[in-house]
C-alpha cells in the first residue's frame, strides 16, 4: 500500500544529501482570502491619516479663508443648517441626482444593450453617441433655460446627459466582450432572445455595466454643480456656486466634505450591489 | 500492492518530488489527506482516481498554484503544468504563446518555433490560438510546456477532451518527447489504458488518499495485449469500482 513514513523521510534526507537537482517548497500566491474587517479597516486607515495630514496643515496655515481646520468646517454647519438650510437643499439635490441618474442610465443601458448586441445597432447609435460625448454641456446652460425653462426639468436632462455616456460605454464593450463560446453553446441548447439575454449575457457583461452605473454615480452629483447654475436657487451645487462667488470658502469645504462623504457612500453601495450580484466571482479559486 | 518504484536504474536517479503527509480541505470537504509521494527524475507516473477524488488538486498543489494544509513539499523550480484546457491567450499568436515571458528577440522565437516542430505545429505558427482545432491547441500548450526545459512536468487530463486518433498520436507524442527531455513527469488520468500505455508507475487516489500503487517495468511504447496487461486493467479499474 503506501510507502511507509520513515521509508520517505529517509528518502527526503538522501535527496537533501545527494541529489543534483535542487528541490524547493513552492511559495503560493495567495488569493486575497482577507476578511472582511480587514479590508474595511485598512480603509478606515486611509481615510484617517488623509485626515490627520488635512487637519495637521490646517493648523499649520492657520487661516480659515484658505484651510478651515476640520473642527471650524465642523462648526460651520451648524450655521449652514439653520442658516441657509442645508438639509433641505441636500434633499432637494439627491433627488434631483436620482431621478436625473435614472433617467440617465436607462437611456444609456438601453442604447449601449443595442449598439453592444446588433451590429446594425452599433451603426446607427454609436455615431451619434461618440458626437454628443464630446459636446460641452456646461457651456450650454441657456440653451437648456430656453428650451426647457427654469424648473427642474433642465436640471434633470442635464444631470441625465452626464449619466448616459459611461453608462453606454462600459454596456456596449461589456456585452461586446461575453466570451462567444458560451454564447454559443447556450444557442446550441435553443436559448433565444431575451432568455439568451437574461441568462447568460447580461450576467457575464455585469462587472463591466456596473463599471458604467458606478461612473454615472458619482457623475450625476458632480452634475448638479452645473445643473444648478440654472435659476440658482436651490440644492447644494447652488449653494456651492453662491459660496464660491462670495469668497464663502469655510461653506464650499462643507459642501465639498458633504460631496466626498456622498461619493463614499455611492462606492459603498455599489460594492454592495457586486457583492450581492456577482456571487460566482466571490472567493473562487481559479481552476 | 508494493511500494517498490521500479528497476534499479531508477533508484539511482535524483529525487525530483517530494510529498509528505499532504492534506487539503476545502471548508469541510477533505480533498487531499495524507498523501505521500516520491518522484525519481525521468520517472513517468500516471495518477488515476474517480471524478472527485483530488486528482487535479494534487496536481495543482505540485505545481505551486495552490497551497496544501499540512505537510512537507519539494519539487524542482522548473516546472509546468498542461491544464485540461489549452489555456493559450487569445490576444497572442501561437508561438508567442510558446515563447511567453522568455524574450521577444529572435532566440525566444527560434527556440518557440522548434517547440513547435517537435509537437508537429511549425505551419501553425503565427495562427491565432482562436483558429486551432482542440487537438492543435493542445499541442501548443504541450510546447509551451516543453519549451521551459522542466524538471517536473504536471499533466492535467491532457487528452480528455480530445478524439480517440488524435488521441493516440498525442500519447506516442509525449511517450517520446518524455523519453528525450526526461523530466519528472505526472499525468493525471481517468484513463487506466492510457496510465498503462504511458507509465513508470501507476498511483489511484480514492477519496483523497493514495490507495494503489503498480510499478510497470516495460518498455514503451507498448501495446497492451496480453495476460499481464489485463490483470492489471482488470484489478484497477476494480480499484475504481468498475467491474469488467
Ligand atoms: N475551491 C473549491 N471549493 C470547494 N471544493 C473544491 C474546490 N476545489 C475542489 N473542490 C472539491 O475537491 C474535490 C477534489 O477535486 P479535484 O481535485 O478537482 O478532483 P479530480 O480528482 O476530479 O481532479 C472535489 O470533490 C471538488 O468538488
Ligand atoms: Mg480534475
Amino acid at each position: 500500500m503506501e510507502p511507509s513514513d520513515t521509508q520517505v523521510s529517509a528518502e527526503v534526507e538522501g535527496a537533501q544529501r545527494a541529489t543534483g537537482l535542487h528541490l524547493v517548497t513552492p511559495k503560493v500566491r495567495r488569493h486575497s482570502t482577507r476578511p472582511r474587517s480587514v479590508t474595511l479597516g485598512i480603509r478606515a486607515a486611509v481615510l484617517l491619516v488623509l485626515f490627520g495630514a488635512y487637519w495637521l496643515v490646517a493648523i499649520k496655515v492657520n487661516d480659515v479663508n484658505k484651510l478651515p481646520t476640520p473642527r471650524e468646517i465642523f462648526d460651520h454647519y451648524g450655521t449652514l443648517i439653520t442658516g441657509q438650510d442645508l438639509i433641505g437643499n441636500f434633499a432637494i439635490s439627491m433627488s434631483r441626482a436620482a431621478k436625473g441618474f435614472a433617467i440617465g442610465t436607462s437611456v444609456g443601458l438601453v442604447l449601449g444593450t443595442i449598439a453592444g448586441l446588433t451590429a446594425v445597432g452599433e451603426e446607427v447609435v454609436d455615431a451619434p453617441m461618440q458626437i454628443l460625448r464630446t459636446v460641452p454641456l456646461a457651456a450650454m446652460l441657456s440653451l437648456f433655460i430656453i428650451w426647457f425653462g427654469l424648473g427642474d426639468l433642465p436640471k434633470l436632462l442635464l444631470i441625465a446627459l452626464f449619466c448616459v455616456f459611461p453608462v453606454y460605454i462600459n454596456t456596449t464593450s461589456a456585452l461586446r466582450n461575453v466570451d462567444r463560446k458560451m454564447v454559443e453553446s447556450a444557442r446550441s441548447f435553443g436559448l433565444r432572445g431575451p432568455r439568451l439575454l437574461g441568462d447568460v449575457i447580461v450576467p457575464m457583461a455585469l462587472p463591466g455595466i456596473l463599471t458604467g452605473l458606478r461612473l454615472a454615480g458619482s457623475l450625476s452629483v458632480l452634475a448638479l454643480v452645473i445643473a444648478e447654475q440654472i435659476n440658482s436657487n436651490s440644492g447644494i451645487g447652488a449653494m456651492l456656486i453662491n459660496a464660491n462667488s462670495v469668497f464663502e470658502y469655510t461653506t464650499v469645504f462643507c459642501i465639498v466634505v458633504l460631496y466626498g462623504t456622498f461619493g463614499l457612500l455611492v462606492d459603498l453601495f455599489f460594492r454592495f450591489i457586486e457583492h450581492v450580484a456577482l456571487p460566482w466571482r466571490r472567493g473562487v479559486s481559479v481552476r | 500492492m508494493s511500494a517498490a518504484p521500479g528497476t534499479e536504474v531508477e533508484r539511482d536517479r535524483h529525487v525530483a518530488v517530494i510529498c509528505e503527509g499532504i492534506d487539503k480541505r476545502f471548508g469541510g470537504h477533505v480533498a487531499l489527506d495524507g498523501v505521500d509521494l516520491v518522484m525519481r527524475e525521468g520517472e513517468f507516473v500516471a495518477l488515476v482516481g474517480k471524478s472527485g477524488s483530488g486528482k487535479t488538486t494534487l496536481l495543482r498543489i505540485l505545481a505551486g498554484l495552490e497551497a496544501p494544509d499540512a505537510g512537507t513539499l519539494l519539487v524542482p523550480e522548473a516546472r509546468t503544468v498542461v491544464f485540461q484546457e489549452p489555456r493559450l491567450i487569445p490576444a497572442k499568436r501561437v508561438w508567442k504563446n510558446v515563447s511567453l515571458g522568455r524574450g521577444r528577440g529572435a532566440a525566444a522565437r527560434a527556440e518557440a518555433e522548434a517547440a513547435l516542430g517537435t509537437v508537429g505545429l511549425s505551419h501553425r505558427s503565427s495562427a491565432w490560438p482562436a483558429t486551432l482545432s482542440g487537438g492543435e491547441a493542445q499541442r501548443v500548450a504541450l510546447a509551451r510546456a516543453l519549451v521551459r526545459q522542466p524538471k517536473l512536468l504536471l499533466l492535467d487530463e491532457p487528452f480528455a477532451a480530445l478524439d480517440a486518433l488524435t488521441r493516440l498520436q498525442m500519447q506516442r507524442l509525449i511517450s517520446d518527447l518524455v523519453e528525450d527531455f526526461a523530466p519528472a513527469t505526472l499525468i493525471v488520468t481517468h484513463d487506466v489504458e492510457e496510465a498503462l500505455l504511458l507509465a513508470d508507475r501507476i498511483i489511484l487516489l480514492r477519496d483523497g488518499k493514495l490507495a494503489v500503487e503498480v510499478a510497470i517495468s516495460e518498455p514503451r511504447p507498448r501495446s497492451l495485449g496480453g495476460a499481464h496487461f489485463d490483470g492489471l486493467r482488470r484489478e484497477l479499474l476494480g480499484e475504481l469500482g468498475v467491474t469488467v
